[in-house]
């Protein structure tokens, strides 16, 4: 039933978002890619000509790398699984009959509301502080010396500020998807004499699959790019260098765009590897 | 799930999810208890729960010394500035996306998509140039611009899965009965519309409000939004607690009184309405 008139009244309306996301992608993007393959120092003789492939594969040498691909993955997998595990417990826990539901609800989701920059903060002082912090006279109270957190157990401590940031999103998601659960199949299971144990593998589990890993996706891509979290707690040291805090590093302070470009490609392609497994599966959606 | 239980194991549940809730909850249940106590009581040893001599001084200290309004302001003109401008980008894309499908609207969505996975840390340096160049470094519009930019593919997204939930037969059925496109729009599809172009301006306000990358980088004194203030708490100097607590209690009051209204959209958005 559409029309050519209506046909090109539909790509006019949508031209301005498409030009606009275009410019936003290729403009930037462009620029990082030459800069990339330049020795560029702002601060020191500006642009100094084209050097090939020698950022690409100084950035892969310099000594920083390998431990900044470490801490990144620890910190990824480690907020996963934490926001994965608990998040599917939570989501079991919050369908079950309670009073106050709701009410849970709203606290348990409250964190994801937190900007990054005030829960890093309330964590590292209220909480994580080795003299005047929560944990420290928790600690003192069991008689245990205090812990301190940020250097001595730094990217455990970021790990567990992130998690509680993202545990919010993984419930939600995960209640979203229990709840379109047909109720009858678990019955007609508990009926046929199914333990608890089994109806979880067996029925809960598979069920969860594809909100699992829309959530993997979803925050995979999200805790890749973690920067405030660690600006403003321990500002990468302490080993909680990732990759994107070290290109942060390399272009706005030691003000070396190339080698940084070149360090951004690299996250760009990473992230884009993550990115199309989660488009594959929007994608299906919009078919169905 | 509406399945028999007994009252016993209806208690067991509610204790324990009651207390999972209020531990989850706990830091920022602290944080503003924190807010009204003194600097000396915020460091007692041991901790002081609800027994202080509540104040109000620190709300006070943090305007007086840090003009906490302007940043309130600026977090306000940047979250909703750019959703604003998003949505009117937005609306008239989405819009013809749902009720024109071609055989590239779905291409033309993933490819969006696409853009709003691109590591910000990436071109870092060449947005910090544009703007340089442009003069826009440190100011309302150029954070409004970027953030608009971040946030349209999800903004198209969310009012896209939204339209297509309009039954297009209530077109024809309405240009049967003589109506015009004009008409169309405004008494058919525009009243069927605003629940979810509110739900979307909800998320995205939101999202804009608490981003912290890009607010971070590209603001100073100027134009920071409270994400930047807060971060200026990273080097204390002296008692600062209380301070803290009352900052961050400011910072975060609106945004979750609005989340709690847009849990439910919160899903749609965030996972690109392949979970509802």
């Amino acid at each position: 039933m559409a029309t050519q008139h209506s046909r090109s009244a539909a790509r006019v309306m949508m031209a301005p978002a498409v030009i606009l996301l275009l410019g936003w992608m290729l403009i930037p993007l462009t620029m990082t890619l030459w800069f990339s393959f330049r020795r560029f120092l702002p601060l020191r003789g500006g642009d100094l000509g084209w050097i090939g492939l020698e950022n690409y594969v100084r950035f892969v040498t310099s000594s920083s790398f390998w431990p900044a691909v470490q801490t990144t993955l620890v910190l990824v997998g480690g907020v996963l699984l934490i926001t994965v595990v608990l998040g599917v417990l939570l989501a079991m826990l919050l369908d079950q009959p309670m009073w106050g539901q709701g009410v849970v609800r709203i606290l348990i989701i409250a964190p994801f509301f937190v900007m990054p920059t005030v829960s890093a903060l309330v964590w590292k002082n209220m909480f994580m502080d080795p003299v005047n912090g929560l944990f420290a006279h928790l600690w003192q109270a069991f008689g245990a010396e205090p812990i301190v957190w940020l250097s001595d157990a730094s990217l455990f401590s970021i790990v567990l500020i992130v998690s509680w940031q993202w545990l919010p999103f993984a419930t939600l998601i995960l209640l979203t998807a229990i709840q379109s659960l047909d109720s009858e199949q678990l019955e007609a299971a508990e009926m046929d004499g199914a333990p608890p144990l089994s109806r979880f593998g067996f029925i809960i589990l598979p069920h969860l699959s594809r909100a699992i890993t829309i959530v993997i996706l979803i925050q995979t891509i999200f805790l890749l790019s973690i920067f405030a979290e660690i600006f403003v707690t321990t500002g990468g040291a302490f080993g909680t260098r990732t990759l994107t805090y070290m290109i942060f590093q390399r272009v706005l302070e030691s003000q070396n765009v190339g080698l940084g470009s070149a360090g951004g490609v690299y996250a760009i392609i990473l992230a884009n590897i993550v990115a199309i497994f989660l488009m594959r599966i929007v994608g299906r959606n919009l078919d169905a | 799930m509406a399945r028999a239980v007994s009252t016993q194991q209806k208690t067991i549940n509610t204790v324990l999810a009651w207390a999972i809730g209020l531990l989850i909850f706990f830091p920022i249940l602290w944080t503003i208890l924190t807010s009204f106590k003194t600097e000396a009581q915020a460091i007692n040893d041991p901790p002081l729960f609800l027994f202080f001599d509540w104040t109000l001084e620190n709300y006070a200290i943090v305007q007086e010394r840090s003009d906490y309004m302007r940043f309130l302001w600026n977090s306000v003109i940047i979250a909703g500035g750019s959703t604003i401008v998003g949505i009117i980008i937005a609306v008239p894309a989405a819009w013809s996306m749902a009720f024109v499908p071609s055989k590239r609207t779905k291409d033309i969505l993933l490819w969006m998509l696409s853009t709003k996975m691109l590591p910000a840390v990436g071109v870092l340096y060449p947005i910090n140039l544009i703007f340089i160049q442009l003069g826009l470094l440190d100011t309302r519009t150029g954070l409004v611009i970027i953030m608009m930019l971040i946030n349209l593919p999800i903004i198209v997204w969310m009012l896209y899965t939204y339209f297509r939930e309009i039954p297009g037969e209530i077109l024809e059925a309405a240009r049967m009965d003589g109506a015009g496109l004009r008409d169309e729009i405004l008494y058919v599809l525009t009243p069927m519309a605003i629940p979810g172009i509110a739900s979307t301006i909800l998320l995205n306000f939101i999202l804009a409000w608490n981003e912290a990358f890009w607010t971070l980088n590209l603001t100073a004194a100027k134009a920071g939004p409270l994400t930047a203030f807060i971060a200026s708490y990273s080097s204390p100097e002296g008692l600062f607690f209380a301070k803290l607590s009352a900052a961050s209690t400011m910072a975060i009051a609106p945004i979750l009184i609005l989340g709690w209204f847009s849990q439910k959209q919160l899903v749609r958005g965030l996972t690109f309405g392949a979970v509802k």
